[in-house]
Formats: C-alpha cells, structure tokens, sequence
C-alpha cells in the first residue's frame, strides 16, 4: 500500500516534471520563430520607417534621464565605497581605475539593462497586449499587414541597437559621478583622478560593454514583444503580459551576464 | 436553395471543425455566401459566431476546408484574401496610436500601392462623409470619439481600399439603441449600393433584419435553422423561436 502510493507520487512527479520540460521546450521553440520572423521580414519591404523613427524617440531617448541618473548616482556610490574599502588595505588610490573598469565590464550594461528592462519591457508589453486585446492586431492582419513586421521588428531593432548607446552614455555619466565625488568629497586631485582613470581601461573592456548591451537589448525587447503578443483576452492578461515580461527580461539579463562574462574572462 | 447554387460562390466552408483542447466549438460546418449577398449570423452568446469568424480569417488553426472563390485558403495565400477584404470588429479596434485618418487610409499608405499623403487624407476625409462624420474628425485620435463615432470611422477604414468582401462582428454590441440602428442602416445602405458580399456576426435580431438577406442561426456549433431574413420570424425551429420571443419588449 504504503509502497504503492511512493510509486505514484514518483510518476507524479515525473510527469509534472516532463510535462513542464515540453512546455518550456515548446516556449523556446515559438520564441526562436517569433525572434527570426521578425528580423527576416524587417528586410523585405515595405519597410515602415516611420514606425522605426517612432521607437527612437520612444525607446532610445526617452530612457536617456533614467539611465543617467541610474548611473550618476551609482558611480558616485562606488567612488565611496571603494574609498572606504580600499583604505583598510591602504589601495585608495585604486578608486579612479576600480570605478571606471567597474562600470564598463558590469555596472554599466547590467544596470542600462535592467532599467531599460524595467522601463521599455514593460511598455512593450503592455501596449501590444492591449492592441491584442482590443483586436487591434487582428485588425493589421485584416488589413493586408504582417503585424510582426510591423509592431515586433521595429522595437528589437531599436532597441538592440540603441541599448549599446545608453549604455555608451551610462558609462561616461557613471564615471562621471565618481569622479565628481572623488574629487570634491575625497580629496582627489582632478587631473591625476582622470589620468589614472584612463592608464587602465583596455579596449576590451569598452567592447565587452558593448557587447552585453547588445545582447541584453535583444533579450529586453523580445521579451516584451513576445509576451506581449502572445497575451490572452481581458485585462488580466494585459497585467500578465507586462509582469511576465519584466520579470523574464530581468532574470535573463542576469542570467546571461554571468555567462557572458565568463566567456568573455576567458579570452 | 436551388437558385443559390447558380450563383458563384464567394466563400464556402467545407466541414469546418474547430475544437479548444477537446471542446468542440464549431462542429462541422458547411456554409456558403453567393456573390452579392448578405449572410447574417446569429445564435446565443457562445456558439461559436466569432471563432468561426477567426477561422474564415485564419486567424487561428482549424480543421476542414475553407475555399474563397473556388481557391483552398492555406497559410501561404491568406493574401488574395485580404487584398479584397475589409472588416469592422466588435470593439472597432482602431489604432489608438494614429489619427482618425491615419486610421482609415491605413491600408492605402502601409500597401505596396504608391500613394501620397496628401491623396490618402484626400480619399480618407470623402470616405468620413461617406459614413456620416464631419471632416473636422480627421484630425482627432480615436480616444476622443465616442463609441458610435468609432464604429463609423471603422467602418470607414474597412471600406478604403474598396473591397468586395467585408465581414461585420457584432457591429451594434454596446451602442445605444438610436446609435445601433443608425449603424444598421449606414451599413445597409453602403453594402447595397457598392454590392459587398458581406457576412454579419450579431446576437440581435434587429440588425440581421436590417442588413441581412440571408440567416443562418448557430446551435450548437452546427447550423440550426437558415433561410431568408424575412422569414426567420415565421420559423418553427425550437430555439430559434425562443431566442425571438425572449427580445420582444
Ligand atoms: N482562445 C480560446 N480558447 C479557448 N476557448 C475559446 C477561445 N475562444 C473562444 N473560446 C470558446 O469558444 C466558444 C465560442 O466563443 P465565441 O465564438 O467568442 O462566441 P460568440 O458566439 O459569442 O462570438 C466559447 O465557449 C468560448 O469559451
Ligand atoms: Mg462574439
């Protein structure tokens, strides 16, 4: 009796198991052939420049200010934290060169990225699942228009493209800040501050940047497009799609940043 | 019946079946729209009037065959469909990003046809009179309308590119009685008079009578009752009378 009933919890747990593994299996499938559609189609007119223009402004300049500030503030937090740190082994004078390899390698794409991820994500998602919702998507199809060419192709494109700049940015104001804080609270000398800030930044750090933006730009966005498109009837799935979407783009970011940096040690 | 099939046909649904997980929604299906005819469809609220829509559109998967003037429609050619097709849906389904113009020259500027700006606002502000709306419209959002001012530019919008198909899901759902036949008659009057081969969704009986010249009447996923407009109030089908004599006021 006893061992029967461990039997059938075990086949429980099997089943629910593989029945989640097939799910998630299935969920990669239609998200690599809604990522692929999207690119292959956005280079066969009509090319909808408008809607590309649109996302600019929406999507590349609108989070300017948050990324900004999210990077002011942080690099002005590290300048101190370094300084404290580095005093009890005597290696203050690591704060300019700590800062500025800090926020290239990892400060600065991770916290572009999550900010974006928190802002534009969750735009995305909700303003396709409310076009799903109000049949505002079927209505494109209706009227001889691919809807993922038309609303999906142009945010990952921006997006991905423009996720590197902000990050651009993000890394100059966030060395910035620390700067700014090392020279008027800690003491340090201005020039001496940007002359050792420079000495060790290598290229490689810029370009492993930029690279992890780039790639956390394409997570941010086809997450956003993809959870939003796929949202089911009512207002509840507007709500779904948006948390759905922040919360995977999130995790991803970090997920894939290790592994990007792991990679990226290596060479 | 007999003098229907003289007629060419402009779509037929062979066997439609459509199921969710194992619930049968539409339950083989065979309907056919002539050239030049309105097909309203009623049933109760669940029967499957939409979802059928969504098939004819295809919209979503299915089984059995759906021709479209004697042509299979599979994936690859929806677009012969849509070239000629218009729609007006349930909730108007505007864009809420564009203009009411933008809105109706929508598939006028987005196609592969080269037209300017200037032409498509042209067509769009003569298709605003078309349908009853001042031209003063042209510039607003769809937000700043209200419900029955949406359903017209909406109708407007499925009427630009001058189709010869178009398919109305619940077209008076949410309007207020006044409203609701005004939009009766705007519809009649156009489809008459450009001769649309039209399919009309609606659970009210008022605006089949108007629209319509042909009935069929969804039970159960299958057809229950079909035949003329006029007629339908005549008929002997159980659930068809009851479903009438529960809307007399
Ligand atoms: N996406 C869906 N998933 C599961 N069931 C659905 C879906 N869409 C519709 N249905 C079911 O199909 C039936 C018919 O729906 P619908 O065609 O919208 O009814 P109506 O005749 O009022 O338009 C309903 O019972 C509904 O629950
Ligand atoms: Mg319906």
């Amino acid at each position: 009796m006893n061992w029967n009933k461990k039997k059938n919890l075990t086949l429980i747990l099997l089943n629910t198991l593989g029945n989640n593994i097939i799910n998630l299996t299935s969920l990669m499938g239609s998200l690599v052939i809604f990522v692929s559609h999207a690119l292959t189609r956005s280079v066969m007119p009509p090319f909808f420049i408008k809607e590309y223009g649109k996302q600019i402004v929406v999507i590349g300049w609108a989070s300017l200010p948050v990324v900004g500030l999210t990077a002011f503030f942080t690099g002005g937090a590290l300048a101190l934290q370094i300084y404290s740190g580095g005093s009890r082994l005597n290696a203050e004078s690591a704060v300019p060169s700590i800062v500025a390899i800090g926020f290239l390698r990892e400060l600065g794409p991770v916290l572009c990225g999550l900010m974006v991820a928190g802002r534009v994500s969750s735009a995305i998602a909700a303003e396709l699942a409310t076009m799903r919702v109000t049949e505002q998507i079927d209505a494109l199809v209706t009227l001889a228009t691919d809807p993922i060419k038309y609303l999906v192709a142009p945010r990952i494109i921006i997006t991905t493209l423009f996720l590197p700049i902000l990050t651009g940015v993000g890394n100059i104001i966030g060395i910035y800040g620390g700067y700014l804080v090392s020279t008027e609270k800690l003491g340090f000398n201005p020039s001496m501050y940007i002359e050792s800030t420079f000495k060790y930044i290598e290229m490689g750090d810029i370009t492993s940047s930029l690279i992890k933006a780039t790639i956390f730009g394409l997570l941010i966005s086809t997450m956003g497009c993809f959870f939003g498109f796929r949202a089911s009837k009512g207002a509840l799935g507007v709500g779904r799609a948006t948390t759905n979407a922040v919360v995977s783009a999130s995790i991803l970011i970090l997920a894939s940043n290790y592994l990007l940096t792991e990679l990226m040690f290596k060479s | 019946m007999t003098d229907q099939s003289d007629k060419k046909i402009a779509i037929e649904t062979i066997d439609l079946l459509k199921r969710f997980d194992n619930e049968i929604v539409i339950n083989k299906l065979n309907l056919r729209i002539p050239f030049g005819t309105s097909m309203g469809i009623m049933g109760p609220s669940g029967t499957g009037k939409s979802v059928l829509l969504k098939c004819i559109l295809g919209l979503t998967e299915y089984e059995g065959d759906i021709f479209y003037e004697g042509t299979l429609l599979e994936k690859k050619n929806r677009g012969i469909f849509y070239k000629n097709f218009g729609m007006l849906f349930q909730g108007s389904a505007l864009f809420d990003s564009l203009t009411v113009w933008q809105n109706i020259a929508f598939k006028l500027i987005n196609s592969a046809k080269k037209i300017s700006n200037s032409e498509a606002k042209e067509i769009a502000i003569h298709l605003l009179r078309d349908v009853g709306l001042d031209e003063n419209v042209c510039k607003l959002m769809p937000s700043e309308l209200s419900g029955g001012m949406q359903k017209r530019v909406a109708l407007a919008r499925a009427l630009a590119d001058k189709p010869s198909l178009l398919f109305f899901d619940e077209p008076t759902t949410g309007l207020d009685p006044l409203t609701s036949s005004s939009i009766n008659e705007l519809i009649s009057t156009i489809v008459k008079r450009d001769n649309i081969t039209s399919l009309i969704i609606s659970h009210d009986p008022s605006s089949i009578i108007a629209i319509c010249d042909e009935v069929i009447f969804i039970e159960d996923g299958k057809i229950g009752w079909r035949g003329k407009a006029s007629k339908m109030k005549f008929s002997n089908h159980q659930l068809l009378k009851k479903y009438l004599g529960s809307l007399q006021v």
